[in-house]
């Protein structure tokens, strides 16, 4: 049984199909790479995935259990974490607020824990504040945990997205785009710190990057789609080598497979 | 059965004010996603320009002598009480709400909050908080076939509201502002991109909200008889609970919904007591939330993520 | 506060001791007119702290919580004339029987606020956007053209209490501090807690606030009833203060009072509510003879704030941040 498992997930939007019949499996503990050209439907497909839409038709299982029009609230607490292409972090808060946030499942005090005061929500927040920090640690990110996280450069806050992600200790992390607007140095810094994560967290990971460089260095199998279809699949060789996605990529310069 | 067609005659013509002005929030929330307070007021304002318009026409005279007000008079108070509420929809606009249009939320909805509040109290000052008398721009005459009572002020009101809404509907499907608004609707970053002069557009909603709003205003002080400074108040909220009824942003659903929410107050008021005519709005707002948050016409937004 | 069990009861006994020989020194010292408004303020606070959690921390807008307050105020004062004699029946008259009635007509109060807050928040908060502000907006107007149609609570004349004893002023100086002690305390560390980082969460964005497994509907839900409760706490304080009350106290005006106190202070801060709710205290008693302008200057003060300086005096910041800064590394162990 794969970990992740979609059997011909459609989506529709005002009769415009963004999804047609796409899928997939993600195996546990792999890097699973998506890539298409724009409006392809990648993230349409982690929307569907983490019930931010719900789908128009198939089948989405988890685990072996289907999860296709949960809530995303719960879907997240299943074990499925996700980034944002359009950074959507609580710009407000500090760096590491952002991160405890995301540890309910660490916080078991309830209400009147935190009313009193009471050693078990001292024991909690202790314990949300340390885990924070280790991954604060982990992404680099460390010396800005007090900094509010808008005031944050482009690349640290992406990082910090994945921070607060790995917060909810997934089984499962979509990262839509973690590699844009870096340079080529922060994208290799990243590269390790992916590989890092499966291999100390046991985690796997679906990527939905540009970045074809990350894509091909990082990734274990790779999922091409356009136009809401699945157009092409395999181990990265393969992808690459494959006509009918350099047909799609053809005239998108940025993004033609290195 | 008369009673059931009284209380249909009379939903009718009520609703049909109520969608005038429900029009009004859906089509500023369409463009700006934005609950517009403020509109209850407009609203009352154009009641007492259409008030003061007429004063000053003579509508006393014609009223001494037992003549009824000629009708030219009629329009032309109409059409001034329309142009003062859209000049007020526009200066609100401008000074309020344009300032604050990239904030977050909050802060065009206390912003809106604030200038409601404020022009319904300067309109206390100004206007002094006496319910007045309205003036009979429109003198009364009662038809009656089989114990319903029609009065051509009732019938004045869904023709004159029926003629208004066809009108918009020609202005948003056959005019240049029209297609612009409707981009801007769907999306306005987007229509801005394709050159569309948004701050034109939504200048051009508002004046016409407004105007619409002071044509329910004088139809209001027709039917009602009366009008104070805070007739605003419930009214608002009942023609913006139409709206929402009949799917906010949603044209059409503001003049169905308007329609819907006067005939469940009509048959409230006449069937079960009309101490409950405007709790029904409420349970009706309350309803819709809970069944339908989308309305009856409108469609779920998909938020982009 | 301390994390030292010991020294918890010692400030809270000495805070008490404080509260009770202020209100001693107040009642003795201060002519009634000044009482009247350290009560106002102190209840104020207790309105502004609660609106602030939901309209500030969480960003749902409510714009009807002087429905609340009239609930609270009916339901404490109705109870407070059926238990007065009972309670003294067994205690027998004094301050304590006083205190055992007003307390008891305050939670009940509460308790009734709570549950319209339930019954208005589910429908409302389940959706994302501005349906909140309309509904109670609604809300604090049907309630109060229930309460002037309810007979057995007076009507429009109002509810004074059956003779012969009538409904009594409870309220002093010292319950009414003790209360704002508690809610201000009490939602400090509500706010500054995982419970509040999630309301603060679904604030700045509602989606991201989903997709870290935030429970957004239960949790606006739950701030909602607590804001609705402690807006029945002062209703409850602010009806036996006055020995009646009457469906006009509690109309749309009072709702806009309660948001001029939490948007003068800023949004969020619950210092800035603090500040908020005795500064209308003072305006609206120094503003008495010009009540008619009154609105309109606080209208154009809202409209000025939120295009001038939209966070308010203190933003979300509060009074003691550059404090906290240095006291500890997170907002959660600060308190």
């Amino acid at each position: 049984m794969s970990l992740l498992e979609l059997e011909r997930v459609d989506k529709v939007f005002g009769g415009l199909a963004a999804l047609k019949g796409v899928s997939f499996s993600v195996e546990k503990g792999s890097i699973f790479g998506l890539i298409g050209p724009n409006g392809a439907g990648k993230t349409t497909l982690f929307n569907v995935i983490t019930g931010v839409y719900e789908p128009d038709g198939g089948s989405i299982r988890f685990r072996g259990r289907d999860i296709a029009g949960e809530r995303p609230a719960v879907i997240a607490a299943g074990g499925i974490a996700r980034t944002f292409q359009n950074i959507r972090l609580f710009r407000s808060m500090s760096v590491e607020q952002n991160v405890m946030v995301a540890g309910h499942h660490l916080h078991q005090s309830g209400m009147v824990d935190a009313l009193l005061r009471t050693r078990r929500y001292y024991r909690d927040e202790a314990r949300l504040e340390k885990k924070a920090h280790e991954l604060l640690e982990v992404l680099g990110l460390g010396p800005l945990a007090a900094e509010p996280a808008g005031s944050l450069p482009y690349g640290s806050q992406r990082r910090l997205e994945i921070a607060r992600a790995l917060m909810l200790e997934p089984e499962l992390l979509l990262l839509d785009e973690p590699a844009a607007g870096m340079n080529s140095q922060e994208a290799h810094e990243l590269e390790h710190q992916l590989r890092f994560l499966r291999s100390e967290l046991s985690l796997s990971l679906v990527l939905v990057e540009h970045n074809m460089s990350v894509v091909m260095n990082v990734c274990d199998f790779v999922h091409v789609v356009d136009h809401g279809e699945t157009i092409g699949q395999g181990v990265p060789e393969q992808v690459k080598a494959d006509p009918r996605v350099l047909a799609a990529y053809l005239g998108q310069e940025e993004s033609v497979p290195a | 059965m008369s009673q059931f067609l009284q209380q249909l005659i009379n939903g009718l013509s009520l609703g049909s004010i109520y969608a005038l002005i429900a029009l009004g929030y859906t089509m500023v929330y369409g463009v700006l996603r934005l609950i517009n307070f403020a509109h209850g007021e407009v609203f009352m304002v154009g009641a007492y320009a259409g008030y003061y318009a007429a004063w000053l026409l003579g509508v006393e005279r014609f009223e001494a002598a037992g003549q009824g007000f000629p009708l030219y008079l009629a329009l032309l108070v109409l059409a001034v009480a329309m142009g003062a509420a859209a000049l007020l929809g526009v200066l609100v606009e401008a000074l309020a709400y344009r300032p604050v249009r990239s904030a977050p939320r909050l802060t065009p909805l206390i912003t809106a909050i604030g200038v409601s509040l404020l022009l319904q109290n300067v309109a206390l000052l100004v206007f002094s908080p006496n319910p007045r008398r309205y003036p009979a721009i429109l003198t009364e005459v009662r038809f009656e076939f089989a114990g319903v009572i029609v009065t051509n002020v009732k019938l004045t009101i869904f023709v004159l509201a029926s003629l208004l809404m066809v009108g918009l509907h020609l202005l948003i499907q056959k005019t240049s502002w029209g297609r612009g608004a409707r981009a801007t609707s769907a999306n306005l970053d987007a229509a801005e991109l394709m050159g569309i002069d948004t701050g034109q557009v939504i200048r051009w909603t508002f004046a016409t909200g407004s105007a619409l709003a002071a044509a329910g205003g004088i139809l209001f002080g027709l039917d009602q008889i009366t009008i104070n400074p805070q007739m605003g108040v419930l009214t608002g909220i009942k023609a913006f609970v139409a709206a929402v009824l009949g799917g906010i942003g949603n044209i059409p659903g503001a003049m169905l919904g308007g329609i819907l929410i006067g005939l469940a107050e009509q048959f409230t008021a006449g069937y079960l007591s009309p101490d409950y005519r405007d709790a029904i709005t409420f349970l009706i707002l309350i309803a819709v939330l809970l069944v339908k948050p989308q309305g009856l016409l409108g469609v779920v937004r998909t938020e982009k993520v | 506060m301390s994390k030292s069990p010991t020294l918890r009861v010692v400030v809270v006994a000495t805070l008490f001791v404080a509260l009770f020989l202020a209100g001693v020194a107040l009642r003795a010292n201060v002519i009634e007119y000044v009482q009247r408004i350290v009560l106002l303020a102190g209840i104020n606070i207790i309105l502004a702290v609660g609106l602030n959690l939901i309209n500030g921390t969480t960003g749902q807008f409510s714009l009807g919580h002087a429905g609340f307050m009239a609930i609270g105020a009916y339901a404490a004062a109705y109870v407070g004339v059926l238990l007065g004699p009972l309670v003294e029946g067994w205690c027998g008259p004094g301050l304590l029987a006083d205190g055992l009635t007003l307390n008891l007509a305050l939670v009940v109060g509460a308790f009734f606020s709570a549950c319209a807050g339930l019954l208005i928040g589910i429908p409302s908060l389940r959706l994302r956007g501005d349906y909140l502000a309309v509904v109670t907006l609604g809300f604090g107007e049907i309630i109060r053209i229930v309460f002037t149609n309810a007979e057995f609570l007076g009507s429009a004349t109002g509810y004074f209490g059956d003779e012969p004893a009538g409904l009594r002023e409870y309220t002093s100086f010292f319950w009414v501090y003790v209360w704002a002690l508690l809610v201000v305390v009490g939602l400090y560390n509500l706010t500054f807690s995982q419970m509040g980082r999630s309301l603060v969460a679904i604030r700045e964005d509602e989606i991201a606030a989903e997709a870290i497994a935030t429970p957004t509907t239960r949790l606006k839900v739950q701030a909602f009833v607590i804001s609705a409760a402690t807006a029945g706490i002062a209703g409850g304080l602010f009806a036996h203060m006055q020995a009646g009350i009457r469906p006009e106290d509690f109309r749309f005006e009072k709702s806009i009072d309660m948001l001029v106190m939490v948007i003068i202070g800023g949004l969020g801060s619950i210092s800035g509510a603090v500040l908020g709710g005795i500064f209308v205290a003072v305006t609206l008693e120094l503003m008495r003879d010009l009540a008619q302008y009154r609105l309109v200057i606080y209208a154009l003060l809202l409209v000025v704030i939120m295009i001038v300086r939209p966070r308010g005096l203190l933003g979300t910041r509060e009074l003691f941040d550059t404090w906290k800064k240095k006291s500890g590394p997170s907002q959660g162990s600060r308190a």
